[in-house]
């Protein structure tokens, strides 16, 4: 009695999550042609690959994509670099600095970009850094920093105190210890964090399109953004592919850490 | 006699050094991340308030001086700002009502052993991870007048995003759709957390599902509850890149967030003093309600 009905409402969840993807991938497999009729059907009466091969034919797609690579992979590594050894402080030694870190957490949610947006904007102007990769560089690891410490600050709360302590005991100096057995214990918390931060760079528009003006600099979310002229349904299909290729990367490193992050978002909901 | 009157101070002493070592080593070891925080966004923050009380442009050699509340004053006559924060406050209170409630009863869907579960659960993760400019896409492509299925399914023929009664609807789907992973995940994270005990002594007490739910899931659910639908209305009224992609503001500023209202006004026209006066005032409204809604949480929890 109480099962066929959830069963029913599970299936309303499944076609309401999937109907859109659903129809971003049929628009990416459709001709122009079949975009231009009116009577849009689900599945491509001509299915054909010639969206995504548009879509890099594309000079400014591939290229943005590689700058979007570039920023990604450099705000994730500077972030962690920057991180870990605060985390490792907040961690460990629980004072006033590691209160006021986990406060700052938990405010840089609150504050609405525009107040930082504008003031951020007028210091890289002055540092020259506006227009800039390496601009927006500084910007996606200053805003990805706050939860990348918190995510960080979690595991190294995981590896026992005791281990560390042991590894001196038996001789290891401190920089020993933490190097030969809290850093391998650390890693998969680090991998998380590096992935985290990627997608946040990666995903990341409002602070691109403030920082970055000339198209030789944008960003993919940028360029995709701009895609969509008023030219009508024609050019459709390629974004509808480039779109789903630029979702590739994320929702690939996001399958590696979400449990991950269900926990670190978990401990941060019931705190905050 | 000497002895015990030395001592104290002695120990007092010696434990003192090790913790003021250890303060050091903190600061040492909290400076790399500090220093990007202090100069890329509390300092800006901070002067981001003050250039709120000035009549800064966005001009490079433009000076500006020290107005007091003028913008204030603009601001609260200016019927583009009366409106964006009505639209935002639709937006932003439907969305995580509607999140939650969805999400609410995909998680309880989750929580139980049901075949297509995992399916689901990995559905219910995607929007997760996708970049917003992307979803905001998708569902232009969703709401397309000629290409999209929405006409389609409805056998309808309307411009859902330039028509003025249907467009804020039309968003606020996307909104539930972008948002309902996360506050899922959270609130089946919760569900899982809740002693199955209770459930036991519910079920011998002859409670029915509805009972079990009401007085069992509910109440060990609340602080989950409560975090979650206040970090998404935060989130939600400073939401900007999904709905600037999806239509701009528009039709006739129908769907122009208070951050769109407040980046047209930086960005575009160059009034960075009038549009940080703007970002106070949207932060006084979000604390205003947040802080009116968890007095009001704590003030139940404790009677």
């Amino acid at each position: 009695m109480k099962r066929p009905l959830q069963y029913a409402a599970l299936a309303v969840y499944v076609v309401f999550l999937a109907f859109p993807l659903v129809w971003l991938l049929s628009t990416s497999l459709k001709t122009p042609r079949e975009m231009a009729s009116t009577d849009p059907s689900w599945i491509p009466h001509d299915p054909t690959l010639a969206n995504f091969a548009d879509a890099f034919a594309e000079q400014d797609l591939v290229g943005a994509g590689l700058r979007s690579l570039g920023v990604a992979v450099a705000s994730a590594v500077l972030t962690v670099v920057l991180a870990l050894p605060a985390a490792y402080a907040m961690a460990r030694h629980r004072g006033l600095m590691s209160r006021m870190a986990t406060g700052w957490v938990l405010v840089s949610q609150v504050f609405p970009f525009i107040l930082i947006i504008i003031p951020l904007f007028m210091v890289l102007r002055n540092l020259e850094l506006t227009n800039t990769l390496a601009g927006l560089v500084v910007v996606h690891i200053t805003f990805t920093l706050p939860f990348a410490l918190w995510m960080l600050q979690g595991y190294v709360r995981a590896v026992p105190r005791e281990l560390e302590e042991a590894a001196s005991v038996d001789g290891a100096g401190r920089v020993r210890a933490i190097v030969s057995v809290v850093a391998p214990l650390l890693a998969p918390g680090v991998v998380a964090t590096l992935l985290f931060s990627f997608i946040s760079s990666w995903n990341e528009f409002l602070f691109a399109l403030v920082v970055l003006k000339s198209p030789d600099v944008m960003t993919l979310p940028l360029m995709l953004a701009r895609f969509t002229g008023p030219e009508g349904v024609a050019r459709l299909g390629p974004l509808a592919a480039a779109s789903l290729m630029a979702t590739i990367p994320s929702l690939i490193f996001f399958a590696i850490i979400q449990r991950r992050l269900k926990s670190g978002l978990m401990a941060g909901a019931v705190k905050g | 006699m000497t002895v015990t009157a030395t001592r104290p101070p002695k120990a007092a002493h010696a434990r003192s050094r090790p913790r003021s070592r250890q303060g050091r080593e903190t600061l040492v070891l909290m400076l790399p991340a500090l220093v990007p925080v202090l100069l890329f966004s509390v300092g800006p923050l901070v002067y981001g308030m003050a250039l709120a009380f000035t009549d800064a442009r966005a001009g490079r050699k433009v000076t500006y001086s020290f107005v007091g509340l003028e913008n204030f004053a603009n601001l609260f006559q200016d019927p583009d700002f009366w409106s964006s924060i009505v639209v935002g406050l639709i937006w932003a209170v439907s969305v995580t009502v509607l999140t939650f409630l969805l999400g609410l009863g995909l998680a309880l869907l989750l929580n139980e052993k049901l075949r297509l579960r995992g399916l689901a659960r990995v559905l219910a993760v995607v929007p997760w991870a996708m970049p917003p400019v992307v979803i905001g896409l998708m569902w232009r492509l969703v709401y397309h007048a000629d290409a999209g299925i929405l006409n389609g399914i409805l056998g309808t023929d309307i411009d859902w995003l330039a028509d003025f009664t249907f467009v804020l609807p039309a968003i606020i789907v996307m909104g539930v759709w972008a948002g309902m992973p996360q506050t899922t995940v959270v609130l089946l994270a919760g569900l899982q957390n809740i002693p199955a005990e209770l459930y036991e002594a519910g079920k011998i007490d002859g409670a029915a599902t509805w009972q079990r739910f009401r007085n069992i899931t509910l109440p060990q659910l609340k602080p989950v509850i409560v975090a979650i639908t206040s970090l998404d209305f935060v989130w939600n009224f400073n939401q900007f890149s999904l709905v600037y992609v999806l239509t701009n503001g528009g039709p006739g500023g129908r769907t122009r967030l208070p951050m769109l209202f407040a980046y047209e006004q930086a960005f575009r026209y160059g009034f960075f003093g009038y549009a940080a006066s703007l970002g106070v005032a949207i932060m006084i409204v979000v604390l205003g309600l947040l802080g009116v809604y968890l007095w009001r949480q704590m003030r139940e929890a404790s009677s």
